[in-house]
Parts: C-alpha cells; structure tokens; sequence
C-alpha cells in the first residue's frame, strides 16, 4: 500500500536531521497559522499563488531563491565547521554518510533551487518591460513553470524529513548512484525532485525565447534590446537546447535504478562514463545559462550608474551569441582526468580557453562604459566592481584548469571548488544581489536601504575572499574535495581562515535580511514616486514603481537604442511629454489555478515514484494532466480593463512624471 | 525582422490556404511518412541490398523522414514569416551535431585510453577479487 514507506523513513536515531526536521515543521507550521489567524489566504491566492503576471512571478521565483539560499548556506556553515573541528584525529560532529548528504544537498539546492530561480525571477520580471510589452508570450505556462520548480524543492527538502538525501555528489555519477551502491531513496529524491524542476525550467525557456523574439514593442528591433534582454534570450536558448539533456540522462538512470536497465551499470554493456559525458553535455551549458543574464545585469547596471551608454553595445551582443555557441563545445573539460587521449584533451582544453575571450571582451566594455563617466556608487554598482575583480581572479584559475597537464594535478582538489565557487558567488550571485537591488524599486515602489546593502557587499566580499582564497592554497597542497575530516597539520590554519570567511559571510546575510526589513518597515520614507528612481535608460523605467498591471497604457515606441533614456531627453529638451495617446480597454489573461494544481499532483507523483508506490503514481499523473486538460477547455481566459480605467492610471503616471522631468532642465545635467 | 506584434492570430509557420489545401499537405505528408517507414522495414528485412549498406540506406530513410516530418506537419518553409523558425531550427541542429559528434569522438577515445567494465581485461580484473 505504502511501497518502501514506513516509520523507519524518519530519522528518530539522528539528532541532528530530526533536530532540524522539527524546527523546520514548527516554523512553517506557524508561518502557516499565522496566515489563515490574520485571514491572509484569499489574499495570497488570488494575488500571488494563482497570479499569471509575469512581474508577480519573477518576484516568487527570487523569493524562492532567497529561502533556499539561507537552505544551502546552512549546509555550507554545517560543513566549514565540521572541516575546522575534524582536524587531527578529531572526527568533528558530522559522520560521513551525513556529511555526504549535506555537500550533495548544498551543490543542488545551490545550483538548481537557488541561482537558477533567482536569474529566472530577474528574467521573468525585467526582460517584457524592457521589451515594452504587457506580459510574456505563454502567462500560465509561466505559472506552471515556477510552481514545478517550488514542487522540485519541496521534493528536496522533504528528505530532510521523510528518508534521506543522495550522498552522490551534486551530480549523482553512476556506478555510486546506482541501485547496487545506493540502494536508499536518497538518490531517488534527487532524481525526481531534478526532474519535476527541469520540466519547469524548460517550459520557462521556451516561453522566454517565444516572448524575446515574437513579441517585442513596435521599432524594438533586435539590435535595439538592452543588452540585458540579449543575455536572456542567450540564456534562455541555452536551457532549451541543454536542459532536454538532462531530463534524458536522468531518465535512463531511473530506467537503470527502477526497470533494471544497464544505461549506466559498468555491467551487461552499460557505461558509466556516458553519463559523465552526457550530464556535462548540460552541466557546461549551464554555468552559462547562470552567467549569462547575470552578465546582463551588470551591463545594465554599470552604464546607468556611469551615466553613459554601454561601451560596445554590438561587441556585447557577439561576444554574448559566441559564448552561446561556444558553451556546447568545451564539456570535456569537466572530465579532463577520466581517460580521454591527448587530442580530444587538447581540442576541448584549447576552446576552453578560447571561451575567456568574449568573456575578457565584456570585461574590458564594462571598463570603458565607467571610464570617463560620473560613477555614483551606490549599492547595484558595487557589486558589479566587485563582481570585475572577483571574476577576472575565477576567470584565470578556470583558465589554469582548462590546461589538461596542469588538470591532472588539481582535478578533484579543493582548488576547483574555490575556482567554481569563485565563479558563481562572485559572478552569478553577486549579478543576483545587483538586479535585486536594482529591481527592487521598480518591483515594489520603495529602494532598499543603502547602508545596510553596502555592509551586506562589504561582508559578502571580504567573507568571500577569506572562505575561498584558502581553499586554493589548500587545493595546491593536496587536499581533495568532499573529506569529511583531515590528517595533515599543515592544512588546519587554512580550514579556520576558511570558517571565519563563512562567518563574515554570514554577518553578510544578515545585513540582507535586516536591509529586507528596515525598508519594508520605512517603506512610506524610501517611495520611489517617479518610477525612475536611478535615472535609467531602458524601458522598465518608463512606467511606474510598481507597474501596473499591463505595464504600458500605450506600447511605447521604440525610436533607437536605450529607449527610455531617448524618450526622456526629447521630453526634457521640448519641456513637454509626448502628446497624451488616446487610451484604449487592454485585455489581460485570467489568474490561473493551472500551476499551483499541476504542481501539488507532480509533488504527489514524484513522491509516490520515490517511495514505490504504484498507486499514487497513476493518481498524481491522471491528477495532473486532468488539470492541463480542464485548462486547456477553458472558455474565457481573458478579462478586460476598461478604456477609462487606463486612462486615469496612465494620466496619474504622467502628471507625476512631468513634475520630475520638467523642471529638470534648471539642474546642472 | 522588428514587428512586434502580428495582427491576426495564427500561430507561426501556418500557411493561411484554405482548409482542403491544408488537409491535402497533411495527407500527401502521411503517405510518404508511411511510405517511408514501412521502406526501412523492408530495407531491414530483405536480403536484396548488400549487407553492410543496410545502415546506411536506413540513416538515408531516417533524414528523409525528419525533412517530411519538418515540411508537412511542422510546416517549415522558405518564407519571410518562417525565418524564426529556420533559425531555431538551424540552431537546434547545430547543438545536435555538436553533442552526437562530440559524444562519439570522446566515447571512442575514452574506451581506447581507459577500457571500462564490461569489457574484457575489466572483468578480468574484477574477478581477481
């Protein structure tokens, strides 16, 4: 009836997992009371859970991002302590098939439930205003897309409670994670939770690829986007053309694991180094799809806190379609070591190397876009200098590793953990925390608090520093990646220097959290009124803070590049706003249920996959598409805001805007 | 290439003939779809091509049937309101060959450095245990 369920899934024997499991469920049980005691729950649904608006997902998305942050951060703080106590003969607090479980858990809440719902979100929030459209191509399949992935991390993180976790690594190589070496459901859980994710974050490309190259405002000819849109659709072609790969080597390790096949098994003619073939094929393709829009981000950024355009806009757009390209021939390098000859080595080290060239091309844009401008250095821009630095320094250690001789000796050594790390804090999350506070404005119509943003930069960037630069010492010096405790002596002031980092990084997250809370608190004191709030250039600062809901009473027209930046100059020259358009009833798409639904059965599928049990397998499946069925013979699914409706909301937006740029011209400019 | 938004509804790619012509495109479409399948089973079957050719007139068949799949029923052409399309196709099987060919490349060279279990000197060696 239960399959492998049954009480011995809880972990009643570990203290710390039941420790945590327990503070997990009271915390969200209250949360939870608390919402129905104040009577928030209509509220929620009809505004936030069942909402379609591209500008209310991408917001979820961060916020699902910013939880499973705190999620893998606490693993990462489980493990520096546990490496900075177990030195010497000390075993520290952590047995190993724990703290194996907890670098799988952090490397794939990191990467799939953390980075990736974050560029998501931005993307889902900034690219159809920069676009100057009403929403994104497909509104439900956007919905459906983030409630998968909410669905993939509630998969994860029940492990914490019900079973355990894969111990496999973030990326689960076979022979391990076969039924023979991993006969639990940690592996499983891993499985399903990575599938359910996928599907949604394939659907969520689709739909940006769809709504960057068919549904761009009149005259926003491609070679007019903000460079930021150009990085998403980059991004977005990648996870179309990447994450297939992934859901089918996923899959055969479930045929292998379930169905007794030998995709992967080493026996019967399977192969397990296919696997690593095949899960690189995507895993490359993906630190881009991270990087990308995060490159975008800063470009955005850099030039309106510089107060110029950005330097080289159609180099941007090379250098960003190259890297496109070039993302699927450089997966090798991740497996220099598993026995390939000299010229397969050579082929993928030589194009790795290659790859830094469009890279070092956007570095040098972003220096020129700053040199001769009035830099304000405010909290967005911040991040994006230290992002410069911090990646030229990941750049040319990825740059060492793509050499094969020198692979061989720091291939598996915590010296590519601190590259990688280097890479994604100082380049994805760091793109992350510039949009977030960029954005944020524009989201909810009041800026975040300076000062505590620029102590959150300041702890997260010297924190950075001291928690990696010792890892590369110790990678240099022998120490391998994924020990649950170390021997050597030498390493033990390296490993302490590593935890303080950790901690400052910690102080780090904690500014965040306060800067969260002081501006929603003194939000009536930080109103972002004008909607313009950094004097941007592009056209989500065109509209009001925050949008409405169809963004644009009129879709603007699009006359060059930077589009709002042209707008407001012919404003402030002519001492007039355009002539008022006559405004007409939009109609937008109906909130939907379809995403939340679709997303609780594939929850109760994926589980009862997990757990073996047939039963509700078939009931989550026929759930699900029962849903998409009822869907897709819906009768209306638009409603109307009326002709005067946009037109008192439109005129609001221009009265205030006038009063902000018209007496502009007396200011020193 | 900078219209943002097409007036009437159609989904693109869709050739706007009149419904008898576009049943006929599907018809035509299925009968050499069929067609050629039920070739590969004879070509699979038969003993009139010489043995070793066999594979290479099934991967003949398999790319003529991708383009009937992709002419009448995906409905890709040459016109201006396809260039999307032929891009995203263009790109689709750039990556593809890039994958396949880059896979077969590293799988060869893998098994001849490293040969894996399954193999023989492998199991050999795991029997020693």
């Amino acid at each position: 009836m239960l399959g492998k369920l049954s009480w011995a899934a809880i972990p009643f024997d570990e203290p710390i997992p039941l420790a945590t499991s327990v503070i997990l469920i009271v915390v969200i049980g209250s949360l939870l009371s608390w919402i129905t005691v104040k009577g928030h729950w209509p509220y929620l649904w009809k505004e936030w859970i069942t909402s379609v608006d591209h500008k209310r997902i991408g917001v979820m998305y961060c916020m699902l991002a910013m939880v499973m942050l705190l999620r893998g951060f606490s693993d990462a703080l489980l493990m520096r302590s546990q490496l900075a106590l177990a030195t010497g003969g000390a075993q520290g607090y952590l047995p190993p098939e724990h703290y194996d479980q907890i670098f799988s858990a952090h490397g794939t809440i990191m990467i799939f439930f953390t980075a990736m719902p974050f560029v998501i979100g931005l993307m889902n929030f900034a690219v159809p205003l920069q676009l100057g459209i009403r929403d994104v191509a497909f509104p439900t399949l956007n919905s459906v897309s983030l409630w998968l992935t909410a669905s993939g991390v509630l998969l994860t993180n029940m492990s914490l409670v019900i079973g355990e976790f894969a111990r496999t690594g973030w990326l689960a190589y076979p022979p391990l994670s076969e039924l023979k070496y991993s006969p639990g459901v940690g592996v499983d859980y891993y499985l399903w939770s990575l599938q359910i994710a996928g599907v949604g974050t394939l659907l969520s490309g689709i739909n940006l690829v769809t709504t960057i190259l068919k549904m761009r405002a009149p005259g926003m000819a491609l070679t007019r986007m903000p460079v930021f849109c150009w990085t998403a659709l980059a991004s977005n072609l990648l996870i179309v053309a990447a994450f297939p790969i992934l859901t089918a080597t996923f899959a055969m390790l479930s045929l292998d694991r379930y169905l007794g096949f030998h995709f992967f098994t080493d026996e019967a003619g399977g192969n397990s180094m296919m696997y690593m073939n095949l899960i690189w094929a995507w895993g490359h393709p993906e630190v881009y799809i991270l990087i990308l829009p995060a490159f975008g981000v800063f470009s955005e950024v850099i030039s309106t806190f510089s107060g110029k355009p950005l330097f080289g806009y159609r180099s941007m757009i090379i250098a960003t379609m190259t890297i496109c390209i070039l993302a699927f021939i450089v997966w090798l390098h991740h497996f220099f070591t598993m026995g390939a000859g000299a010229d397969v080595n050579g082929f993928f080290g030589v194009m790795t190397m290659i790859i830094a060239v469009p890279t070092g091309v956007k570095v040098f844009n972003w220096m020129f876009t700053m040199y001769g401008g009035r830099v304000r250095f405010e909290v967005p821009i911040l991040w994006s200098l230290g992002f410069i630095v911090t990646f030229v320094i990941g750049g040319m250690t990825g740059v060492l590793l793509a050499v094969p001789p020198a692979n061989f000796q720091l291939h598996n050594s915590v010296f590519l953990v601190a590259h990688f790390h280097n890479v994604i804090i100082g380049g994805v999350l760091f793109g992350a925390f510039a949009g977030y506070t960029y954005w944020f404005p524009k989201a909810f119509g009041f800026t975040l608090h300076e000062g505590l943003g620029k102590a959150a930069f300041w702890c997260w960037t010297i924190g950075f520093y001291f928690a990696f630069m010792p890892l590369y010492a110790l990678g240099l010096m022998g120490m391998t990646r994924r020990m649950q405790h170390t021997n050597d002596p030498a390493w033990t002031p390296l490993l302490y220097l590593a935890g303080v980092g950790a901690l400052i990084i910690t102080a780090g997250i904690g500014c965040q959290i306060a800067q969260l809370i002081v501006s929603i608190r003194d939000r009536d004191n930080r109103r972002d009124l004008t909607g313009d709030p950094w004097d941007g250039r592009s056209l989500e600062w065109a509209t009001a803070s925050p949008p409405p809901v169809f963004n644009f009473a009129v879709l603007p027209n699009v006359e060059g590049e930077e589009a709002y930046w042209g707008i407001k100059r012919t404003a402030i020259e002519q001492q007039r706003l355009v002539a008022e358009p006559t405004y007409e009833a939009i109609e937008m798409p109906h909130n939907s249920a379809t995403g939340f639904i679709t997303a609780f059965f594939a929850v109760v599928m994926g589980f009862a996959m997990i757990w073996h049990i047939w039963w509700m397998v078939i009931a989550g499946f026929v759930g699900a598409f029962a849903t998409f069925v009822w869907f897709a013979w819906r009768d209306e699914d638009e409603y109307e805001i009326s002709a005067d409706e946009v037109a008192r909301i439109d005129r609001e937006r221009r009265r205030v805007r006038a009063e902000v740029l018209l007496p502009s011209l007396k200011r020193p400019s | 290439m900078s219209h943002g938004h097409d007036d009437d509804d159609s989904a693109p790619g869709d050739d706007h003939s009149q419904v008898l012509a576009g049943v006929r495109g599907y018809a035509v479409g299925l009968v050499l779809a069929a067609g050629l399948t039920a070739t590969s089973f004879w070509v699979a079957s038969t003993h009139v091509l010489w043995g070793p050719g066999v594979p290479i007139g099934l991967c003949v068949l398999a790319i003529a049937q991708m383009g009937i799949h992709l002419a009448f029923f995906l409905h890709i052409t040459t016109g201006p309101d396809n260039t999307n399309n032929v891009l995203a196709l263009a790109f689709g099987v750039l990556i593809v060959f890039l994958v396949v060919a880059g896979s077969l490349w590293i799988m060869a060279h893998l098994n001849q450095m490293m040969p894996m279990a399954g193999m023989p000197q492998m199991t050999d060696l795991q029997m020693q245990h």
